[in-house]
């Protein structure tokens, strides 16, 4: 392509230059701040001089978040229910979606409305909250990973995907006498391996930062997902309405709230850490899947 | 939306019911193991999705739990009565419908610049690296990101209020001034969504046909023209699909953001529709009060959301040719 040299040329340049560099700025400055100030002296981080490199380097922010108060219970909290939840997520998912993805299926087209209608319709928080109730999951992990074991937009993406494999591949497997199972987990699975792991990532990530289930559900506060401590810590304690909540907070948790912002920060930063890692292996799978969510959906 | 292959029941010599029904008996028992895969995802759908959807009812009962359902007493449209006459019932509306506003004015068009701006970048590797800081809002919790906040806008000892003070003024408590919640859940929002939100714009970007661009550099155009010219009208499909889908959702707003950054103090502006049912609902256990508010709530957002789609419809159609 030839080059335009012109002013308006060189002006525009200007313009998305300084635009992307505000924006790499605005994005990571908050991240950063976050990291370094968790890493910093308290003396430094009451007189608020911390920006993005520490200041009076010290590790005894993450010591203590990991000795004491309610971190340590709530960062396995939050990886078993991530854990145990993403399973859950791709067993139901990738069976119904792979059912739905094979044309020969009897009653498929009433299968698909049935999967369909909740797009647009649901029941809402009430009748959700008293079905969880009734069904006596409250108080219970499986009330954080039940009511959402299948997301529409992923099992659509994953059935796209199952589409695409082609049917002669399986037509040659039953003419050996294997069954729909065998096809699966012989052809199908081993195919997928890229697709599991994405949509994987995406509940996953989705687990890691839920944390409004959690308030619903959860009556023992030992139970907590990271999010809801780092709510209690940050959030809640800022602010008095949840005055009546906070009594139930045990002593470490209580100095915690008081003071040291040090701790806050490095509660904070090890909440972000690990989708941080994850995303950017995700990332390329986004456009497709954001498409087929928000076109095809 | 889907088009499905219809299901086909080969139905040779028998048009009878009960021959139909003998057949799909049969081509059930014919497809019983993917039958059998499909049943764990039916039986989530049936309990998770529908039971709820049935709960809907109780929203024109006084539902006791004791009773359940089948028992509570029918008052019909008496719960939704009650909230039309609440004394809150106007500022609910106007605090959920002017954020949506605030969100339509000030963050919708954003990524739009954004994804045209990141267009106009040569390098793949910079463009790449902008691209990966972009999403990175997006995965971050959202009790991270009001936490953040929290820490930033704190009167002791916050950034911002540190810089105010530099600068001979007065600290500001934005987390407890009503003036402040709309612009925070806004600039917040504006933050998060960026990056994400413009991938859309940036996909339908990538499907331009380059030759557009070169023929159009050959016959003297300017970049900003090209920009004008080329790179905008690509895209004004998916901005008018985009942005009636939002007027569609004038009347929707999540509560999860907005639980976390309101304050009792702050109720005045913060206090919408979503998060009037969570408390009503779950804090004050009124069960049917609130169900009824928020089976309001999704009929207005179904009707919306219908006249939204139907004008899309239209449009497209004619943006197509």
């Amino acid at each position: 392509m030839v080059e335009d040299r012109s002013l308006s040329s060189k002006i525009l340049d200007i313009i998305v230059h300084t635009t992307m560099i505000f924006m790499l700025v605005a994005t990571l400055y908050p991240v950063l701040n976050v990291l370094a100030s968790s890493l910093s002296s308290s003396a430094a981080n009451d007189a608020g001089i911390v920006s993005i490199y520490p200041i009076g380097l010290t590790f005894d922010n993450y010591r203590m978040v990991f000795e004491a108060g309610k971190v340590p219970k709530a960062f396995t909290n939050s990886v078993i229910y991530t854990v145990v939840g993403t399973a859950v997520n791709l067993l139901l998912t990738s069976s119904f979606a792979y059912a739905l993805s094979r044309k020969h299926l009897a009653l498929r087209k009433l299968y698909m409305t049935i999967a369909i209608i909740p797009m647009y319709f649901s029941g809402g928080l009430i009748p959700t909250f008293l079905l969880v109730k009734n069904l006596g999951l409250y108080d219970s992990m499986w009330a954080l990973i039940l009511p959402g074991a299948i997301s529409i937009t992923n099992f659509i993406i994953m059935r796209t995907f199952f589409q695409g494999i082609p049917a002669e591949l399986e037509e040659s497997a039953s003419l050996d006498g294997a069954n729909d199972f065998v096809i699966l987990f012989k052809i199908i699975i081993p195919l997928s391996k890229a697709v599991f792991f994405t949509i994987g990532l995406y509940y996953a990530v989705g687990h890691w930062n839920s944390w409004f289930s959690a308030m619903v559900y959860f009556k023992d506060s030992s139970k907590y997902p990271l999010q809801m401590i780092l709510r209690e810590m940050i959030i809640a304690a800022n602010s008095m309405k949840d005055a009546a909540t906070s009594e139930d907070f045990n002593t470490a948790a209580d100095i915690i709230n008081l003071n040291v912002k040090g701790l806050k920060y490095a509660t904070l930063f090890i909440s972000m850490f690990p989708m941080l890692m994850i995303y950017p292996f995700i990332q390329k799978h986004f456009m497709k899947g954001v498409m087929m969510g928000s076109l095809k959906g | 939306m889907f088009r499905l292959p219809q299901l086909t029941i080969k139905n040779k010599s028998n048009t009878s019911l009960k021959g139909r029904f003998k057949n799909l008996m049969a081509q059930i028992y014919k497809t019983r193991y993917l039958q059998l895969l499909a049943l764990p995802g039916l039986i989530y759908f049936a309990v998770f999705q529908y039971v709820p959807m049935y709960g809907v009812l109780m929203a024109f009962q006084n539902y006791k739990i004791r009773d359940g359902i089948w028992g509570s007493k029918w008052v019909w449209f008496d719960q939704f009565l009650k909230f039309f006459k609440h004394p809150y019932f106007w500022r609910l509306i106007r605090n959920t419908v002017l954020i949506n506003v605030y969100q339509l004015i000030f963050v919708f068009p954003i990524p739009i610049i954004f994804a045209l701006l990141l267009n106009e970048i040569r390098n793949r590797h910079y463009k790449r690296i902008v691209q990966t800081v972009s999403y990175l809002p997006h995965f971050i919790s959202m009790p991270a990101i009001i936490g953040m906040m929290v820490m930033m806008l704190s009167p002791n000892g916050g950034m911002v209020n540190n810089i105010i003070k530099a600068l001979g003024g007065e600290p500001i408590y934005f987390l407890t001034e009503p003036g402040w919640f709309r612009p925070l859940y806004i600039l917040s929002d504006i933050w998060t969504s960026t990056g994400w939100s413009a991938i859309i714009y940036i996909a339908a970007l990538s499907g331009v046909n380059q030759e557009l661009y070169e023929s159009a550099t050959i016959d003297g155009a300017k970049r900003w023209q090209r920009m004008i010219h080329i790179s905008v009208p690509a895209i004004s499909p998916t901005i008018i699909i985009m942005l009636l889908l939002s007027i569609g959702k004038l009347l929707s707003l999540g509560a999860e953001k907005v639980l976390l950054l309101q304050t009792p103090l702050t109720y005045e502006t913060s206090e919408v529709i979503s998060t009037f049912v969570y408390q009503r609902g779950l804090v004050y256990s009124e069960y049917s009060f609130s169900t009824a508010v928020s089976v309001f709530n999704s009929v207005i957002n179904i009707i919306l959301l219908y006249i939204a789609n139907s004008v899309t419809r239209r449009i497209t159609e004619t943006s197509l040719w």
